[in-house]
């Protein structure tokens, strides 16, 4: 393994082409759902000669909330965009050291990175539906990996979005455009569909900074719930929301992780001054 | 004194109003203008003649047979096959410099592709009758017939594809960039997702696109003439001497007279009502994408 170094989206591209086959070992992930933690090894991310991450090292259980909190511009987003790959789409992104989800090394060549998408999925900061019908959009990433029959398809949609707290509210008007819905309801449509994609991990990038707090409620109730499943890395600005959903909070400043450890401990005895300045409000 | 600067830009403002206003109304004018001369002068000959003689399958001066029929159906003709290559290779094309071309190219190929649109229309027909019309005849044709439906469509689908592209690749352009990242990040590939999300994303104005086009194919005049044989026959065959409605306005207007020439007021006539029809689906397509996307 060792250091990878991953330049542009085009290389990342021109590794799955070769990689082909990549498909059938499930994009260099394990098999068995109970191998999710990912483990992240001295990883320095540079965009051209900026550094955005530090030798950051971190341990994240499966099936557990890890909060990223920092200051605007610490590099939390940027973080959690290495771990599904999505930063392989920022031009001169620059990539070294080692990050591993169950113990299979995510920047090899032998990853097949729509597999490692598919199985860590993403939601972001603005919900961002597509624009077509609210079935379809939860359908995507089903039909993108080959599902075609209507009876399994209308399976997948329900679970989906009763697993997203959604179905009651939209199970009438699921061939109505996703784009008709308010902003709360577009953000769960949008974990309902990467829920459909039958992930391992979700990513979530301040999902609810664009929300009210009533929606804020609904979400953060959600992941309360969907954590008993999967293994979720939330990145917040909202302390109070790190509180109420985290077991682990990583404290992030200028690209570096200055403090992590069990979300009680760090808001209730941080070690580090910093830390404690952040937390009680002295900056950021 | 001030009173006196105040008149007098009060006046001038007045003045620069009524210009402007005159500006305003002067395509406005001009569009009516156009229209009552059409309308006035076509349509009663239309009735003169009937309706079935004119729009029957003859056409024949000297016997008073004004059948504009095979007309019509070559410009459908036409009109509808180089819109289907234009935009076949168009909205690949846009498509390919959207996402899957080097950054580098895209700009310069951009660039050639607007270009074409800035070639006289008699400089494509020289082009199909000097190189496509013989090359079809030598190679492709079966009946040694180079002239027809096929080399006006090959020359007119060159003509339209820098509409095509331009407003295809702005189309997909002006979907937010979220959608594809959306798409990447559920484990779509880079095709997928622009097949499956921006493509339709960009479908309001890829449509547009194609009507414009459309508009342009059916309207071209001299590219057309040049390539096209003359003959005012039924098409029956890809390679045969045809005539389009423009073809027979502009191939006649210089030498009739009377009669003949009214005919070829009353062809326009047809082809304004086509024109029309073209833009009035244009502003329903837009208004009912608004609508959807409010309702939406």
């Amino acid at each position: 393994m060792g250091n990878n170094q991953i330049d542009t989206a085009r290389d990342s591209e021109a590794v799955r082409v070769e990689e082909g086959g990549a498909a059938l070992n499930n994009g260099g992930l394990p098999e068995s759902s109970d191998m999710y933690n990912i483990t992240v090894r001295n990883c320095d991310l540079y965009y051209g000669d900026f550094q955005a991450l530090k030798s950051v090292s971190i341990d994240i259980e499966e099936r557990e909330v890890t909060a990223l909190i920092g200051p605007s511009g610490c590099g939390k987003s940027t973080f959690i965009k290495t771990l599904n790959r999505m930063n392989d789409l920022v031009e001169g992104c620059r990539i070294t050291g080692e990050i591993l989800i169950g113990g299979r090394d995510i920047y090899a060549k032998s990853t097949d990175v729509t597999l490692l998408r598919k199985n860590a999925g993403m939601v972001f900061q603005k919900p961002n539906p597509f624009p077509m019908s609210i079935y379809d959009n939860i359908a995507f990433a089903p039909r993108t990996f080959g599902i075609k029959k209507k009876i399994e398809l209308d399976v997948i949609v329900e679970s989906s979005l009763k697993h997203a707290g959604l179905w009651l509210e939209v199970k009438d008007r699921l061939k109505k455009n996703a784009m008709g819905l308010s902003g709360g309801q577009q953000q769960r449509l949008c974990i309902a569909r990467a829920l459909a994609a039958d992930p391992k991990i979700l990513l979530m990038d301040e999902p609810t900074s664009a929300l009210d707090p009533i929606s804020t409620g609904r979400i953060e109730e959600l992941i309360n719930e969907l954590k008993t499943e999967y293994t979720i890395v939330i990145v917040t600005h909202n302390m109070q929301q790190a509180t109420r959903i985290s077991d682990k909070t990583a404290f992030f400043l200028l690209g570096e992780i200055i403090e992590y450890g069990t979300t009680e401990s760090i808001f209730s005895m941080p070690k580090d001054k910093r830390t404690e300045n952040y937390i009680t409000g002295r900056f950021g | 004194m001030m009173i006196k600067a105040y008149r007098y830009i009060k006046a001038r403002d007045a003045v620069m109003r009524g210009i402007f206003l005159f500006c305003a109304v002067f395509a406005v004018l001009a569009l009516g203008c156009i229209c009552v001369f059409l309308f006035a002068e076509g349509l009663p000959f239309i009735g003169k003649v009937g309706v079935s003689n004119f729009f029957g399958t003859k056409w024949h001066l000297d016997s008073g047979a004004y059948g504009i029929l095979s007309m019509i159906v070559a410009s459908l003709y036409v009109t509808g096959l180089s819109t289907l290559i234009g935009i076949a290779i168009g909205l690949f094309t846009a498509i390919c410099l959207y996402k899957f071309c080097p950054a580098k190219a895209v700009n310069p190929i951009r660039q050639l592709i607007t270009l074409l649109a800035g070639i006289p229309s008699v400089i494509y027909g020289l082009f199909g009758m000097i190189v496509i019309v013989p090359f079809l005849r030598d190679n492709i044709s079966s009946n040694g017939v180079g002239y027809g439906i096929l080399a006006a469509s090959l020359v007119l689908s060159v003509m339209i594809l820098p509409t095509i592209v331009s407003i295809s690749l702005d189309a997909l352009n002006s979907v937010p960039r979220s959608y594809y990242e959306g798409a990447l990040a559920l484990g779509a590939t880079s095709e997928q997702s622009v097949f499956k999300v921006m493509l339709p994303a960009a479908k309001s104005g890829i449509l547009a696109a194609v009507v414009l086009s459309i508009g342009r194919a059916i309207g071209e005049t001299m590219a057309v003439i040049m390539v096209i044989g003359g003959s005012p026959a039924m098409p029956g065959s890809l390679f045969q001497s045809v005539r389009t409605m423009t073809a027979n306005i502009a191939m006649g207007a210089t030498e009739l007279s009377g009669d003949a020439a009214t005919a070829l007021v009353s062809t326009g006539v047809v082809l304004f009502c086509f024109t029309l029809l073209l833009n009035t689906s244009i502003s329903l397509l837009k208004g009912g994408f608004k609508r959807e996307s409010k309702s939406a």
